[in-house]
């Protein structure tokens, strides 16, 4: 398969300059757009390529794009590019590798966002924790003011742009477009309502799109070779290629650029490498912490939105999460569901007062101390806090993904928990009680 | 605020000649002061290590916001500490890829080897042990940071090697004897 995204990124995975960049054909992209497209031609071409947003969501990233008021129709003032590169997606392991080992592909692809878009402004939000790709963005940042990519009129064009790198100060719930925006704004970063969506009212009140890191590397490529090419690289439905991890007990976990549509098989048997010697597959999530659960059953899906979308879950972020047989599923998804109550923003009741809720029937079931009613007010949990429209955000829904489709598909485990008064996978858990028994000094 | 907070802000911590340079710097990006609220607590921070009752109001007075609606940002954040933390702090993570390749073994390691849980600091403020959102490099768990290094494939050998210079004393044993 020809290697698009990751072309530039060999084994080592060191950080390639400008000038290896451009050497192996960087910033074309960018040089074609200013000389023969209008931001109309490139909107087109980029929807035109079926080109759907990386971040999770799935959205068409031209369609995003051609909501952004242009011409006459907007008033003056400012126009924001955000790249959300804030990873924090439980189990996401993908924009790291682009943005350290290619900084310059993902600011060719927001360089030309902000052309199509006639932003003049641009921002990286990334995660603070993110401190070497925060170092190789800056340099390559320094790197393209001092020749021209950046800043006043681009390699002579007419069309300026400045751009900054923004560490965050933390918390996943700034990965929600509007939260974010709130947080570049200087504020608490609770999800703002919709409508007005971003791309009419955002940062500051203008027009604003927030397009994922996996999303943004794509754009150059789109635009130096052509929708048609773009949409031969995917292998189903889907165009292009994508950014696909496998994280858990696995031979060999890790992060592959494969074509879209890749079987699910496929990723975790021939590039994951199967499951660890003595372990067998119980399900997995396909697309971060927020997706639901499949099954073995559904191992020769394809990698497509709409493929994995039929079989009751998401495609999300790609990276795959294995629940292999000797780690509890009740323990997963408490994991899990301790993560999203911990990163509630507290805005709207369902999700500040539902998650501690979920997480202690679950904290309960986890430790045997759980009953039959339980598993009713677990189901009850994921109808009211798993309805989209009864939370502000799409946190708590996402968060209840994991949760119903364990119901599903491992109700014997929560049963077993439930009739054995303890949890039946304890491998886990022998570290955990030798040193709580250390701590009140019981140990021997 | 009442007019002795006032005045214990005056003649409080002020923030440094640098500080307000660097927070002044980042007002030419924002079109009101107070949108600039992260960067000054980040700025101070890095200056102070933490982010003081005092260091707060002096903040919120050169933003021209109240002491509260910046404590309200100064909260949200995990990354802003409103208490004192160690030299180095210790971002764990706990999230589901982790734990699946046994993170909760190697935190009661940490624990036991430093004597801190979560939220807290060694005796020798050397280390803050927080947890952290998954850090996004799952395929290499399980992982934490301390301070600006990314430690990966944790197991116990690793967190004894890592904190071989440590000593600290087991109050819990001790207070048993």
């Amino acid at each position: 398969m020809e290697k698009v995204l990751t072309r530039n990124i060999g084994p080592e995975q060191t950080p390639t300059d400008l000038t290896a960049y451009e050497a192996n054909g960087g910033y074309q992209g960018l040089r074609k757009a200013l000389r023969e497209l209008s931001p109309k031609d490139c909107q087109t071409v980029i929807s035109d390529s079926n080109l759907r947003g990386r971040g999770g969501a799935g959205f068409p990233t031209g369609m995003k794009w051609s909501f952004v008021p242009m011409g006459d129709s907007c008033t003056p003032g400012h126009k924001y590019l955000v790249c959300n590169a804030d990873e924090m997606e439980p189990g996401a392991f993908k924009d790291r590798l682009l943005m350290e080992c290619d900084p310059h592909q993902l600011i060719e692809g927001m360089i030309l966002a902000a052309y199509t878009i006639g932003a003049d402004v641009s921002y990286v939000f990334i995660r603070g924790e993110y401190v070497v790709a925060i170092e190789r963005l800056r340099g390559a940042l320094a790197e393209c003011y001092a020749s021209g990519l950046l800043g006043e009129n681009i390699l002579g064009s007419g069309f300026s742009l400045e751009m900054h790198v923004h560490p965050s100060a933390g918390r996943y719930i700034c990965g929600e477009e509007t939260a974010l925006i709130n947080a570049l704004e200087g504020k608490r970063a609770n999800p703002r309502a919709k409508p007005p969506f971003p791309q009419v009212s955002g940062l500051w009140g203008r027009p604003t799109i927030v397009n994922n890191v996996e999303t943004l590397c794509n754009i150059p490529h789109i635009i130096d070779r052509g929708a048609d090419w773009y949409k031969t690289l995917g292998r189903g439905e889907d165009s292009g290629t994508k950014m696909f991890g496998v994280s858990g007990r696995v031979k060999n976990p890790g992060c592959w650029e494969l074509p879209m549509g890749t079987p699910i098989r496929e990723i975790l048997e021939v590039y994951a490498g199967g499951m660890q010697d003595g372990l067998q597959l119980r399900g997995f999530l396909p697309g971060g912490g927020s997706t639901d659960f499949l099954v073995p059953e559904h191992l020769d899906l394809a990698m497509d939105y709409n493929v994995i979308g039929k079989a009751g879950s998401r495609m999300g972020t790609g990276t795959l999460i294995i629940l292999d047989d000797q780690t509890c599923p009740v323990g997963m998804v408490l994991n899990l569901i301790r993560f999203f109550a911990h990163e509630s923003c507290g805005f709207c009741t369902p999700c500040r007062e539902g998650l501690p809720w979920t997480r202690q029937v679950l904290q309960d079931i986890e430790d045997g101390r759980g009953q039959l009613e339980d598993l009713e007010t677990l189901a009850y949990q994921v109808k009211y806090i798993g309805a989209m429209g009864n939370t502000h955000c799409a946190l708590a829904p996402g968060a209840m993904e994991p949760l119903q489709s364990a119901l599903k598909y491992f109700r014997d485990d929560f049963d077993r928990h439930i009739s054995g008064g303890c949890c039946p996978y304890e491998s886990h858990k022998v570290h955990q009680h030798q040193h709580q028994h250390q701590q009140i000094g019981t140990g021997a | 605020m009442n007019d002795a907070q006032m005045i214990q802000t005056d003649l409080g911590t002020v923030l440094t000649r640098e500080e307000i340079r660097q927070i002044d710097t980042e007002l030419a990006h924002v079109p009101y002061k107070a949108g600039a609220a992260i960067d000054a607590l980040k700025i101070v921070q890095t200056q102070r290590g933490w982010v003081s009752d005092e260091s707060l109001r002096a903040i919120a007075k050169h933003l021209e916001m109240s002491a509260e609606e910046l404590d309200g940002v100064a909260t949200f954040y995990n990354l802003i500490y409103r208490r004192p933390v160690g030299e180095k702090v210790i971002l764990f993570c706990d999230s589901v890829s982790c734990w699946i390749c046994g993170c909760d073994g190697i935190k009661a390691k940490i624990s036991a080897k430093l004597g801190v849980d979560y939220g807290e600091t060694t005796t020798d403020n050397q280390y803050t042990l927080l947890p952290v959102p998954c850090l996004g490099a799952c395929d290499r768990a399980p992982v934490m940071m301390v301070g600006d290094d990314l430690i990966t494939h944790l197991d116990e050998a690793k967190i004894d090697q890592l904190f071989s210079d440590v000593t600290v004393e087991d109050s819990a044993s001790e207070g048993e004897q």
